[in-house]
């Protein structure tokens, strides 16, 4: 063995990322431990385990079950289901693969999207006694909507089928039929028998019919096209590296194209223009460097740029700024998505908090039909229109994975809940732009001698909250106070008369409300708003409009049943017949503030003690 | 114009690790003094070259590592200029827990498990960098690159943050952290090859010599101190072996190898029938004893 170049030939070996899409009962655990198995990729001591696991869980009687090899946590193994993604590795001779293993039952969708957002490559599995079925076209669609361009079609349990070509080809055709909706590269076909190896790592004489490659050879061959280098240089800006006085370098992975020493650059955001001074890869100074690789560039003039930014090359056309754009997504939390929420985008190198304004349609991913819809629930695949707080550099998905993609995050709780990919950038946005007038909030508060600010009353219905507003602001008045109360009932009588009581219309109605209070306190006055906002994330979306001290939270804490008791209106008792749908408190959450500014407790203090209460509060915060 | 299988994962885990700097108030890097480790580190270093490391590094000190280890530990932080913070649980110190009197179990969850966590309480990091990776063992082949734990440190297996592209969402409440592992989608084989490839400097136990070592549990077990406490019926001997991990020197098995370079290394790995965790005690204790550990808080 020529040590020098077996080393050589170990170290330059080419990664393939794969996805393995079937369900349980496709073979697909067997399959992967057959792959594993196969290529000697698994030790002795494991296989060991794995046999006493197999008398213990398997379904192959004496013999090892070979998805034992695989099946990842104990809870799943007595179950024998897995729950979430999983990565395996193999290597043979030319390749070193990278397997995400994902589940084919409930939470599918999500898994699916998370293993192939990272994989080149899509291994379907189709069981040849069923053939195409509802779930094969779900596989597809996913791996279509994520952008892998390359699909090996295992039609597996050939041995179950007495290796029938006639039943290959049946599949193969109807396959082709689904294939007219997508969008890919290379698809091929291989007849396959997991369970007893055939076709797997070589062909074998049971389908003898079958002239082409078997599953590894074709996978050592796809070719995967990564690096593009017509298209032009872009680089996110991931940390700045300031090693001392006279070294400032921008450190980030080159999302497209290529870069060289001495080429003009531009900054997305900060918009300087300048060049490239030098170029330091992981082992040092580089003349030019290209897609994927881990970069710190240093540039001619010195700018200040920061993390969020992006590096490009002025022709490039394809990275355009926005800050609303059409996007596909999927969402993957048990609690729905509401248009206007206030959500975090996660982009490549920045978080930016925006809302999903407009639910296009939402696609069942089965028979690819477009359906009108009002929220998202787990596992469904929307299309729709995303506004960001502001602007931010964005590419469509197809041309750059980079920066084509985002994640949604809750505000609340931080939980990953959905993720995107951009379609193209909405431009109406940047046609109007913010008109800096000379007359100002701080001028508008030293004439009215006042410091304005947002008091937010939340509560039950019939809590009291209208009732301690109206005496506050007959206290404020006649000190001489300028102010508005904003009621919820009010409101809905004119502004927001369109709006019902679902979860998506209480949104609206306080994302409304909440635009209005923040005008009004730009006009100067101390504005009282009244109404029952019973969700946390829109309550901290209207602080968040705000600057820091000018929005007070006051929970009015009345017990459900003292309010129920009290009933000024008569809705409870038409809540708790049936009559009135969606009531707060009753088939309708409320969420209790977990830091509210103030916390009025109605069942020792009357209102007039109540509103003091608030007057006191905001004397020390010296806004009276 | 594609990279090499090595290149890719030196960038991915370049990228992991600018991520953290870039995001996290106060983390930390975790260094174990193994060959992972010290992959880990090689890697930390060229993401922010020419600078220092823009964090610490943490070794947990069960006191029972090989006294080669502590050597080797203390001469890289000179060599790198490191920040290094030494841990031991004081309280374990106190009562004497140790492997040989106290079982692998007890002596691992109080003097690295509960010590990591003193730890890192103690600093409030808010994130700590881990050399783990997921083809060491099942229950870690579904681990996230930014593994989310709550304020008693707990995994939650169902409850993962799903992690697409290399979107990782790094928001985290006060007192919770995360753990991070760079070298996710490295397997042994590539450590090995890059340690190869980088003359990656590592702690001589790794290569085979000549150790004075007994034979116990179907382990064999180097006498590295007068601890050990060998038995009348135990024969020390002088056998040419090396470790193929390393951990608490009671704990870990060193294997009959003559490899005594990278290259031997390597060519005895693509050879071997066994696998790298094989030779440590702690996986054994009880099926899915791995996954129990980490729920626990165990890294």
């Amino acid at each position: 063995m020529d040590l020098e170049k077996f080393f050589q030939n170990q170290n330059n070996k080419k990664q393939v990322k794969i996805l393995t899409c079937g369900s349980v009962d496709d073979g697909k655990s067997t399959l992967l431990g057959r792959l594993l198995y196969d290529s000697q990729n698994v030790f002795v001591d494991q296989i060991d385990q794995a046999k006493i696991e197999s008398e213990k869980y398997g379904t192959q009687g004496k013999d090892i079950d070979l998805a034992l090899l695989i099946d990842g946590l104990q809870a799943e193994r007595e179950q024998g289901i897995t729950i979430d993604v999983a990565y395996r590795f193999f290597e043979t001779s030319k390749c070193k693969f990278i397997v995400a293993d994902t589940p084919g039952h409930e939470q599918y969708t999500r898994n699916m999207a998370t293993g192939a957002s990272n994989s080149d490559v899509a291994i379907i599995l189709i069981d040849a006694q069923k053939g195409v079925l509802e779930q094969t076209k779900r596989h597809s669609f996913i791996v279509n909507l994520l952008g892998i361009q390359h699909v090996v079609v295992a039609i597996n349990k050939m041995d179950l089928v007495n290796y029938d070509e006639n039943i290959f080809h049946k599949i193969v055709t109807e396959y082709k039929e689904l294939l007219k909706n997508f969008n890919l590269i290379s698809t091929k076909y291989i007849p396959l028998s997991a369970l007893k190896g055939d076709n797997v790592f070589s062909t074998f004489e049971n389908t003898k019919w079958y002239t082409g490659p078997s599953l590894i050879e074709t996978l050592e061959n796809i070719q995967i096209q990564e690096v593009d280098l017509n298209n032009a240089f872009s680089m996110p800006v991931q940390w700045v590296n300031r090693s001392s006085s006279d070294f400032r370098g921008y450190a980030g992975t080159i999302s497209s194209g290529k870069v060289s020493k001495g080429d003009v650059i531009t900054t997305a955001i900060s918009n300087f223009q300048t060049s490239i001074k030098n170029i330091y890869g992981p082992n040092g100074e580089l003349s030019e460097a290209f897609t994927n690789q881990p970069v710190t560039l240093t540039l001619k003039d010195e700018l200040d740029i920061s993390r969020g930014d992006i590096i490009l090359t002025q022709d490039n056309k394809e990275i355009i700024k926005a800050d609303q754009f059409a996007a596909h997504l999927v969402w993957m939390d048990q609690e729905p998505m509401l248009p206007e929420r206030n959500y975090i985008f996660r982009f490549n190198n920045t978080y930016i908090n925006g809302q999903i304004t407009d639910l296009a349609h939402s696609i069942n991913v089965n028979s690819y039909e477009e359906i009108a819809t009002k929220k998202l629930n787990l596992n469904d695949i929307a299309y729709c229109k995303i506004a960001l707080t502001k602007m931010h550099s964005i590419a469509p998905y197809k041309n750059n994975h980079q920066l084509g993609s985002f994640v949604i995050i809750d505000p609340y709780n931080n939980k990953t809940i959905g993720a995107g990919m951009i379609d193209h950038a909405l431009r109406r946005s940047t046609n109007i732009s913010w008109h800096e007038m000379s007359i100002n909030k701080e001028t508008r508060s030293k004439l009215n001698v006042q410091q304005p600010c947002v008091i937010w009353f939340t509560g039950l219905s019939g809590s009291g909250k209208s009732t301690i507003a109206d005496i506050l602001e007959q206290k404020l008045h006649t000190i001489n106070k300028r102010t508005y109360l904003l009621d919820g009932d009010n409101v809905r009588h004119g502004l927001n008369k369109d709006l019902g009581f679902t979860d998506t219309d209480r949104v609206e109605n306080i994302r409304r409300v909440a635009e209005v209070s923040k005008l009004m306190l730009d006009a100067g006055l101390i504005t009282l708003v009244s109404f029952i906002s019973p969700f946390r994330s829109e309550r901290k979306m209207a602080r968040d409009l705000l600057e820091e001290g000018e929005f007070f939270e006051v929970f009015v804490s009345t017990p459900l049943e003292e309010c129920e008791k009290r009933d000024p209106k008569g809705l409870y008792k038409k809540a708790r017949s049936g009559e009135l749908k969606n009531f707060t408190g009753i088939d309708s959450t409320y969420e209790i503030p977990e830091n509210a500014d103030l916390v009025l407790d109605t069942k020792t203090n009357n209102a007039e003690e109540l509103a003091d209460q608030i007057i006191n509060f905001l004397e020390s915060k010296k806004i009276i | 114009m594609n990279l090499t299988h090595l290149e890719k994962l030196e960038s991915e885990s370049i990228h992991i690790i600018r991520e953290v700097a870039s995001e996290f108030e106060n983390p930390v890097m975790l260094y174990s003094i193994g060959k992972d480790s010290a992959v880990m580190l090689h890697l930390a270093l060229k993401a922010f070259a020419p600078s220092k490391l823009p964090f610490k590094l943490l070794h947990v000190d069960t006191t029972w590592k090989f006294r080669e280890m502590i050597a080797f530990r203390d001469e890289i932080a000179k060599e790198y200029n490191l920040d290094l913070l030494v841990h031991i649980n004081k309280e374990g110190v106190k009562n004497n827990i140790g492997p040989i009197t106290h079982g692998s179990k007890l002596h691992t969850d109080v003097m690295k498990t509960q010590a990591l966590k003193q730890a890192l309480d103690k600093y409030k990091f808010d994130a700590a960098f881990g050399g783990a990776r997921r083809d060491e063992e099942k229950s870690r082949a579904k681990e996230r690159v930014f593994s989310f734990r709550d304020q008693q440190h707990h995994w939650d297996p169902k409850n993962q943050r799903p992690e697409l592209w290399n979107l990782y969402n790094t928001k985290i409440a006060k007192g919770e952290n995360v753990r991070v592992f760079p070298l996710s989608n490295w397997t042994e084989i590539d450590v090995w090859q890059y340690i190869y490839q980088e003359k990656i400097n590592i702690v001589p136990l790794y290569f085979a010599k000549e150790r004075p070592v007994i034979k116990r549990d179907n382990l064999l077990l180097m006498v590295d101190d007068k601890r050990l406490d060998v038995k009348e019926h135990e024969k020390i001997e002088n056998r040419m072996v090396r470790f193929r991990t390393l951990g608490c020197y009671p704990l870990t098995g060193a294997i009959e190898s003559t490899a005594t370079s990278v290259e031997e290394i390597i060519i005895e790995l693509l050879e071997s029938k066994n696998s790298e965790r094989e030779g440590r005690a702690i996986d054994k204790d009880q099926i899915g004893s791995m996954e129990k550990k980490k729920q626990e808080g165990y890294f």
